[in-house]
């Protein structure tokens, strides 16, 4: 799409027009390019432990004036890439090439040089403004730091960002508690364009507020966004928002890409098994639309300790079983659930608490491995093979050894999900999953969806 | 759904009037608001924050205090039994016993310094007599019925090593342990990702049918309503603007604020351009209501919405539709409506029903003792918002500033 929006978004002088060319503000030049970072937050503690893999090798690349979106549950590592990508975290490794800069590399000086370049739209408009500073010192911080212009200027342009965000001029002297949610957002989106920068990233910038004013400021940003030639980044949890504003959008999980595509594409067909799942489990706003749903088990495992493998196995409705174990869908339920248990305990165990105890001879209730076997396997019927796997772990369990047990089934049950970090597969003009389902030699996740009796997206 | 055999709603609020008193006004947080409950039934009650759906549900639970006051017309009867007048002894085994919450921040209903397993035990023990290792085995039993798995160790572990989900599970564990018959469920699900979302819905829809129970849910998530309430009340500034059963409500909005707010949504529209909105904020009654609360922010708004209150009439094809708009009725042109709003409004002691020929309540007579109750029950609401009522003496009737409107 050819536009102007890339030369004026660089050049001030050109502005007006951009403003008259609102049609198309996507270049299809890239101006970030992601390769493989990597944010860990090391756990410097005493005990030491593994580093919290916020986010664990994520590639893509946002073109100047398209609006990405990231989104996935609480804890995926969307704000951490977020940050990252404007440098508010250290990443550990990779590169983030903006308009051919690796930033990661940059520092003093020349950091605080491109910060101008890209800013951040926080989401709770309550705790990201300072109380004590007026509305206009507010807007005004970032001018003052960079120091630009003469202070006569720097108010006049704090002036016109609140016009540009449609707020009144006289809201100048006013503190942010005298504002609603939504007009305080629209601070925090002056304070973030008064440096004029060309990226921006949104981190939940509307999930703060009601539908009504959400709307608005949606609103908002997409007129920004035309009028200035931007380029954002737009993390959120809502997928109706993202559907709604984005144009091309990443689904991440436990510290991974799962999907990268275009929006419309991914929406009405998801390929990978978890944007499938994260789909039909948004509630329609209607009634009459019966979905029927992929609720995925359990929660999201700890990012400190995720799966071998991929990261999704632990709660992928198809994953990929060993073909020397037959038995039934429900049973394969059970062993999900039986591995779900054994997990939290190994997890738990590790807890000094827990050992303090046991040494000390108390009931840790880690010797009831009888009682998890019945819960889980009472009411389904179990091929032999199974039986004795599962009895083995339990001998495992009762020795007090969840790990071995863990492991063992692991082994056992573990099928390539367990094992092997899947790889992108080009699955959709321009869209990329990360699924081993997605390999010749496998049923891809929408027919093994199908076979397991789901009613998947794409009908 | 199914209604309880004698007609007697499980839950039935009438009129509910909560407001709160400062140094320098009254805001008037609820304002008249009455609906029913079945049993099995879930009522979704949805609007932004602001429009007091959060204290509707703390009036229910008796959890108003000072300086928040129920006024005294109002009232709120679960099993036929009035509520309003209950002393706070006699509300402590209601509230836990027959009626039990779920609130949005799992966290902040669950005590930090005592397992899981403690709280649940001391519900079961406080409602249900039981002790020692009969609870702790009942606790485990209720842990395994929501869904949490190796529930026999989690009962021993703190708020904290559970995850957010497990978290609203052990809530909802907590509220079932008194077998309460209604259910309040305060966006229960809003700090929860879409995925445990779905487990939870699933969850208390599965606990409903089980046990019969009634839910009030409130959200402001119309896909949230959408697919958990039967039927729903839309709530804005302190009033039912609108209620109607679910599938109704989506295909056939009435009221202009509730078709702002679907309009609003952006899935709905995926295809538009710019969302539509609605201007502005909700503002914050302080005065009793002799307009239409919406006025400033509606776009089908003309002067009479000014002066005269709207009451809950009949709309659309559905018996138990009701909206309080001056558009309404349909078929009558918009001098004649506001006529008879107007003659509603200036009924003193008639029963509302009666002020109204029973061609505009035709589903009056055709449906039980519930939706005539409901409808006959909002229009003595407006009678008192006109100034003209009995009771508007002591409704803060004076203070008539038009500060709302900022």
């Amino acid at each position: 799409m050819p536009g102007t929006a890339a030369d004026t978004a660089t050049e001030g002088t050109q502005m007006s027009e951009s403003v008259v060319d609102t049609v198309s503000h996507q270049t299809g030049e890239t101006l970030l390019d992601v390769q493989d970072l990597k944010t860990y937050y090391e756990d410097g503690g005493l005990l030491g432990g593994d580093p919290v893999k916020a986010v664990d090798g994520v590639s893509f690349e946002i073109s100047r004036g398209e609006t990405f979106g990231l989104v996935g549950e609480s804890g995926c590592g969307k704000t951490t890439l977020g940050r990252t990508l404007i440098q508010l975290e250290t990443a550990t490794s990779g590169t983030v090439s903006f308009d051919g800069t690796d930033i990661t590399e940059l520092s003093g000086g020349d950091l605080k040089e491109w910060r101008r370049n890209a800013q951040m739209v926080f989401q709770d408009p309550e705790s990201s403004l300072n109380d004590r500073m007026t509305v206009g010192e507010i807007i005004r911080e970032p001018l003052d730091v960079h120091e630009q212009g003469t202070a006569r200027e720097r108010r006049e342009k704090v002036r016109t960002l609140l016009d540009q965000v449609g707020l009144m001029p006289e809201h100048y002297y006013r503190y942010p508690h005298q504002f609603s949610g939504g007009q305080r957002q629209r601070i925090g989106i002056a304070r973030a364009l008064a440096l004029e920068p060309e990226f921006v990233v949104l981190d939940e910038p509307v999930s703060a507020l009601d539908v009504s004013v959400q709307a608005q400021i949606l609103n908002l940003l997409e007129e920004l966004q035309e009028e200035f030639g931007l380029t954002y980044l737009f993390i959120a949890h809502d997928l109706s928002v993202v559907r709604h504003i984005c144009d091309r959008v990443g689904v991440m999980y436990l510290g991974n890409l799962m999907e990268v595509g275009p929006t419309e594409q991914l929406f009405q067909r998801p390929e990978n098994p978890y944007t499938r799942a994260l789909l039909s489990a948004i509630p329609e706003p209607d009634p009459t639309v019966q979905v029927d749903r992929i609720t995925l088990p359990g929660s999201p495992p700890s990012p400190r300790d995720p799966p071998e493998g991929c990261p999704f196995a632990t709660r992928c409705p198809v994953r990929i079983r060993p073909e020397d174990i037959d038995a039934s869908d429900a049973v394969w339920d059970r062993i999900r659930e039986f591995r779900d248990v054994i997990r939290e305990r190994s997890r738990a165990e590790q807890s000094i608490g827990e050992r303090l105890k046991e040494r000390l001879g108390f009931d840790t209730a880690l010797a009831d491995s009888e009682e998890i076997v019945d819960e889980e396997f009472s009411d389904v019927d179990l091929p032999r093979d199974v039986r004795e796997h599962v009895e083995q772990a339990a001998t495992y369990l009762s020795d007090g050894d969840p790990d071995a047990a863990r492991a063992y089934l692991r082994e056992v049950f573990g099928g390539q999900c367990d094992t092997e970090t899947p790889q992108y597969y080009d699955v959709d003009d321009g869209r990329m999953s990360f699924c081993h389902r997605h390999a010749q030699e496998h049923v891809s996740p929408g027919d093994e969806l199908r076979r397991r009796g789901y009613d998947t997206h794409d009908g | 759904m199914s209604h309880t055999e004698d007609g007697e709603p499980l839950l039935a609020v009438d009129n509910l009037r909560t407001v709160f008193h400062s140094d320098r006004e009254e805001i008037r947080a609820v304002d008249g608001v009455s609906f029913e409950i079945a049993r099995g039934e879930t009522l979704g009650i949805v609007g932004e924050s602001g429009s007091g759906k959060s204290v509707t549900a703390r009036s229910i639970m008796g959890l108003v205090d000072s300086p928040g006051e129920i006024r005294e017309e109002s009232s709120i009867r679960l099993d036929g039994r009035e509520l309003t007048t209950l002393s706070e002894k006699q509300y402590r085994s209601v509230r836990g016993g027959d009626i039990a919450m779920v609130f949005q921040d799992p966290l902040s209903s669950l005590n930090p310094v005592y397992t899981v397993g403690n709280q649940i035990i001391e519900a079961l023990e406080l409602h249900r007599d039981m002790e020692g290792a009969e609870a702790k085995s009942e606790a485990i039993e209720l842990l395994r019925a929501v869904g949490i798995p190796d529930a026999a160790r989690r009962v021993d572990e703190f708020p904290h090593e559970f995850s957010g989900g497990m978290r609203q599970r052990a809530v909802i564990a907590m509220a079932l342990a008194c077998d309460p018959d209604l259910l309040i469920c305060d966006e229960p699900t809003t700090a929860l990702d879409v995925t445990i979302q779905a487990q939870i819905l699933d969850l208390l829809q599965e606990i409903q049918a089980e046990r019969d129970i009634g839910i009030m849910f409130i959200t402001h998530d119309m896909g949230v309503i959408a697919e958990v309430a039967d039927r729903v009340a839309v709530m804005y500034a302190g009033e039912v603007v609108e209620r109607a059963p679910v599938e109704e409500l989506f295909a056939n909005p009435h009221h202009p604020y509730t078709q702002g707010l679907l309009q609003s949504i952006p899935g709905r529209n995926p295809s538009t351009d710019r969302l539509p909105t609605i201007e502005g904020d909700v503002p914050t009654p302080h005065e009793s209501a002799s307009y239409c609360r919406f006025v400033s922010r509606c776009p089908k708004g003309f002067d009479e919405c000014e002066r005269v209150h709207p009451a809950h009439v009949e709309v659309g094809d559905s018996a138990d539709h009701t909206a309080a708009c001056l558009l309404y009725p349909e078929d009558m042109p918009t001098d004649d409506t506001v006529t008879q709003h107007e003659e509603n409004a200036d009924q003193t002691g008639v029963e509302a029903d009666e002020a109204l020929s029973a061609d505009d309540w035709p589903a009056a007579e055709r449906n039980a003792g519930e939706d005539t109750s409901s409808v006959g029950s909002e229009d003595s609401d407006a009678r008192a918002d006109g100034g003209h009522g009995h009771s508007a003496g002591d409704s803060g009737g004076h203070r008539n500033g038009g500060d709302t409107d900022e």
